[in-house]
């Protein structure tokens, strides 16, 4: 396990060094913050002076290892933009980020997995039916467009619910959340079921799938020949064994939701993570893009490790470490 | 169950109906952009200038047509060719009850070109001015290196801050609000990043009188989201209406639409300097000399773009032909120029005239993401010209690889958009048509590097010419010129649109920002 955890650990600290490089290298490609940040009228001495003061003027592997020596110091730099830490930034909007990413992320398992689930058992009823359609549905449909029609639908024509923003927030320990007034659980509604929907189609692909597989094995053949309930059946045995590609993909899915929900937090207006790094990246903000990507790497290491110590826990067959 | 419908129901009543009471003394503003930090020193850009005038006052105000207009300063003269003398307003106080005087302006002043890491500062603004001087709490007199006819107008660029709570301050410290305290209509409650700006009335405001408490400003940068945000009664007003939605709108009972031209220029720039220009080449691809550089296809570029068209039909109506750099009725704008008239036959001949009958190729580039229907519009003008005979491909681009590229000069023809936000044209065409002078700071967005000798020499004088009528028939002639020697090529003026519920209105303002004084309440 230890020796697992340290290769793991060394191989992240390979991925992150490229990562920053590509970043690095990229943003430098693309053009100088400068010229778009700067008044147009401003006369080239300013502009000089700005790029001298944003450390734009140094050579790029010089401004890399200054990054670098920061960076080992905790330190990812300034945003040109906002003239804040990159990393407070991020932080600040973080929560309300993953606020949204859980919620989608149970919405998809409270509802999918079930759904799923039925619709493996019954898979020639109208239900069974009904629900994989859905999840076509949910597959198929682009999620800004599904976005804008739940504005539309629940906002503009019934009024139910508010069309974007975080609404009131409660701190916990000094974390602004929503989920804890009426007025920030309606804000969450929409956007939490906008990223939900893709999600809860794949948990729902996912948990038929398995169920269809399992219920033909003989350990079911054994166990209602044994005389257990159904119930107990599907409910803790076909469970069981259908939660492993379930929760892999998921975990991975996970990820994703926190790193890429940048489309459905623009068009709620969403203040989170997503929306910053597009705003910074429209701007060439180069300190909080490479913190930014620094982090989601980061995360996606956890989830990854996560996922393989709750796969060994499902799966007492998988020891960590023994791939080799 | 029934009954828990009930109770769910009664909640979502009562919160409807809290709703609605609210309403009178709370305004929320969906606006399209979210300042990058409420230092108003910081970053020279519009969403920034604009929400620093809720907490802020300057000493000269911009009326809703740009017009110069007493602000934290009642009166201003000059007193010699070098000196200007400000008389300030009495009994201003800031929002913790400290009085306004004349230190303030010195200290906001010497701020100016220091704040840290600006990436776009206000120096332009205050490096002309020498020496500051305090006669009393309530005059003061700047002393500039040469004479400057322009000093009413630089001061009416940039708000003055509290020396007693900001000196020292950095940028973070007026972001969380501990410096953040102005003389303006409102003061800062909390901002909190990327989801709404809390405003708390200023009860003791030198000036008009704000019918509501609390203002909201929320950022929706998503169009789609901002107009749904207001349809849903979710905000009561919102800027920058795009303009597939206006039709939509109009025909909403409760709604109210407002709209303003806007000093927003969208130009044609083009390389008249290298004889060898790098999008530009021959029927066949092969190199020629530069036909950008003669007049006579500059003309027939401009007879063969139908202006009309462009503004009808791309820009829903929320367009107007434009003549010269700022809309008529501004300060310096001249008579004599008109929009050219749509004129395919008389451009051809032109063309054939200067010794292109079959034409050539052309590339048009332009950034697709940052003005009104930049990509379609440069579309159009692409096809416009292919059918005088400039084979004209199109290539639009994200403005962060644009503007970049367009300034290192990899371009031979190109879509601008420019905004005068001093309300005045020497900058437009100090920046855009003066020969590029990185020495005297001329020319830093001539990115044709057209160069009138004659121009620059009238400009150069006009900006040292303080007599107001004088001067103004200075930059009247340096215009004509340059627009008659079609340095650059002027398409269309952008009109602004807000939408806001019904007992609402907007007093809608040239420079396109949205500010509580110009809200008008209809009972």
């Amino acid at each position: 396990m230890l020796a697992f955890l340290i290769r793991r650990i060394s191989q992240s600290i390979v991925v992150l060094l490229v990562m920053s490089v590509l970043v690095f290298g990229g943003v430098f490609c693309i053009g100088n913050p400068v010229d778009i940040l700067i008044a147009p009228d401003a006369t080239p001495a300013e502009r000089d002076r700005a790029i001298h003061e944003l450390g734009l003027d140094k050579p790029l592997p010089e401004q890399y290892m200054r990054f670098l020596t920061d960076a080992l110091h905790g330190d990812l730099g300034n945003s040109f933009v906002y003239n804040e830490p990159a990393l407070k930034l991020i932080m600040q909007r973080m929560p309300a980020t993953m606020e949204l990413a859980v919620t989608a992320m149970l919405m998809a398992v409270f509802f999918g997995i079930p759904l799923g689930m039925i619709a493996g058992i019954k898979s020639d009823t109208l239900l069974g039916r009904s629900i994989m359609r859905f999840s076509i549905l949910g597959f198929s449909l682009p999620t800004f467009w599904v976005g804008l029609m739940f504005i539309i639908i629940f906002s503009v024509y019934l009024g139910w619910l508010p069309a974007g923003g975080r609404g009131e927030t409660v701190e916990v320990l000094g974390v602004p959340v929503s989920f804890l007034s009426w007025d920030g659980i309606r804000h969450l509604i929409l956007p939490a079921m906008n990223l939900a929907l893709f999600k809860t189609s794949l948990a729902i692909r996912l948990s038929r799938a398995g169920v269809q597989e399992n219920i033909q094995m003989d350990y079911v053949k054994f166990a209602r020949a044994k005389g257990l309930s159904n119930t107990r059946i599907i409910g803790l045995h076909v469970m069981k064994n259908i939660m492993i590609p379930v929760v892999t993909v998921l975990g991975m899915e996970f990820g994703g939701l926190i790193a890429f929900a940048v489309v459905t937090e623009t068009i709620f207006s969403w203040p989170g993570m997503g929306k910053l790094v597009i705003d910074s990246i429209g701007v060439l903000d180069r300190p909080v893009i490479v913190a930014y990507l620094l982090i989601t790497v980061t995360m996606f290491i956890i989830i990854n490790l996560i996922v393989d110590i709750i796969y060994s826990i499902l799966d007492p067959r998988v020891r960590l470490g023994d791939q080799n | 169950m029934r009954q828990k419908l009930l109770i769910v129901l009664a909640i979502v009543a009562c919160c409807a109906f809290g709703a609605t009471m609210a309403h009178a003394e709370k305004l929320t503003l969906g606006l399209k952009g979210e300042p990058t930090s409420l230092d108003p020193h910081f970053h020279n850009v519009a969403a920034n200038n604009m929400q620093s005038l809720y907490v802020f006052d300057k000493l000269v105000r911009q009326d809703t047509r740009q017009k110069l207009k007493p602000g934290l300063a009642l009166s201003w003269k000059p007193v010699s060719d070098n000196v200007w003398e400000f008389k300030l307003r009495e009994g201003v106080k800031f929002h913790d009850g400290s009085p306004f005087t004349a230190e303030d302006v010195k200290f906001t002043i010497e701020r100016i070109p220091n704040v840290p890491n600006s990436p776009s500062s206000f120096t332009g603004f205050v490096s002309n001015i020498q020496k500051v001087d305090i006669i009393d709490p309530h005059t003061i007199r700047f002393t500039t290196e040469a004479p400057a006819p322009l000093l009413p107008r630089q001061l009416a660029a940039f708000p003055i801050i509290s020396k007693k709570n900001a000196e020292g301050a950095s940028t973070e410290d007026f972001n969380s609000g501990k410096a953040c305290i102005g003389t303006g209509p409102y003061a800062l409650v909390k901002w909190e990043r990327g989801d709404k700006i809390i405003y708390k009335r200023n009860d003791n405001y030198w000036g008009e009188k704000m019918p509501w408490e609390e203002i909201i400003v929320r950022p929706i940068t998503n169009d789609g989201t901002r107009v749904a945000a207001l349809k849903s009664g979710d905000v009561d007003m919102i800027n920058f209406v795009p303009p597939a939605d206006v039709d939509g709108l109009a025909e909403n009972k409760k709604l109210v639409l407002s709209e303003s031209p806007s000093t927003r220029l969208i130009y044609l720039h083009l390389d008249t300097d290298r004889d060898d220009s790098p999008t530009v080449s021959g029927n066949n691809g092969e190199k020629i000399k530069n036909p950008l550089k003669d007049f006579r296809v500059r003309k027939a570029i401009s007879k063969a773009i139908n202006r009309r068209a462009i503004a009808g039909r791309i820009m829903d109506g929320l367009a107007v032909p434009a003549s010269q750099m700022v809309p008529d009725g501004y300060e310096g704008t001249s008579k004599r120029l008109k929009p050219e008239t749509y004129d395919p036959k008389g451009a051809k001949a032109l063309l054939a005239d200067a010794g292109y009958p079959e034409g050539f190729k052309l590339v048009i580039h332009g950034p697709n993401d940052r003005y009104v229907n930049d990509a379609d519009i440069a579309q159009a003008i692409a096809q416009m010209l292919t059918k005088i005979g400039i084979k004209t491909e199109v290539n639009t681009m994200p403005k962060s690889v644009y503007f970049g590229r367009a300034s290192n000069l990899e371009f031979s023809f190109m879509l601008v958009g420019w905004a005068t936000d001093t309300g005045e044209q020497s900058n437009c065409i100090g920046a855009l048509l003066h020969t590029y002078d990185k020495e005297k700071g001329f020319g830093s967005s001539n990115r044709g590097r057209y160069s009138n000798p004659e121009l620059d020499a009238t400009l150069e004088e006009a900006l040292v010419t303080v007599d107001p009528e004088k001067h103004n028939e200075l930059i009247i002639r340096a215009t004509e010129m340059g627009i008659g020697d079609l340095g650059i090529i002027p398409i269309h003026y952008q009109v602004n649109i807000w939408a806001s519920k019904k007992g609402l209105a907007y007093d809608g303002r040239t420079d396109g920002y949205t500010l509580p004084r110009n809200v008008k309440v209809n009972k």
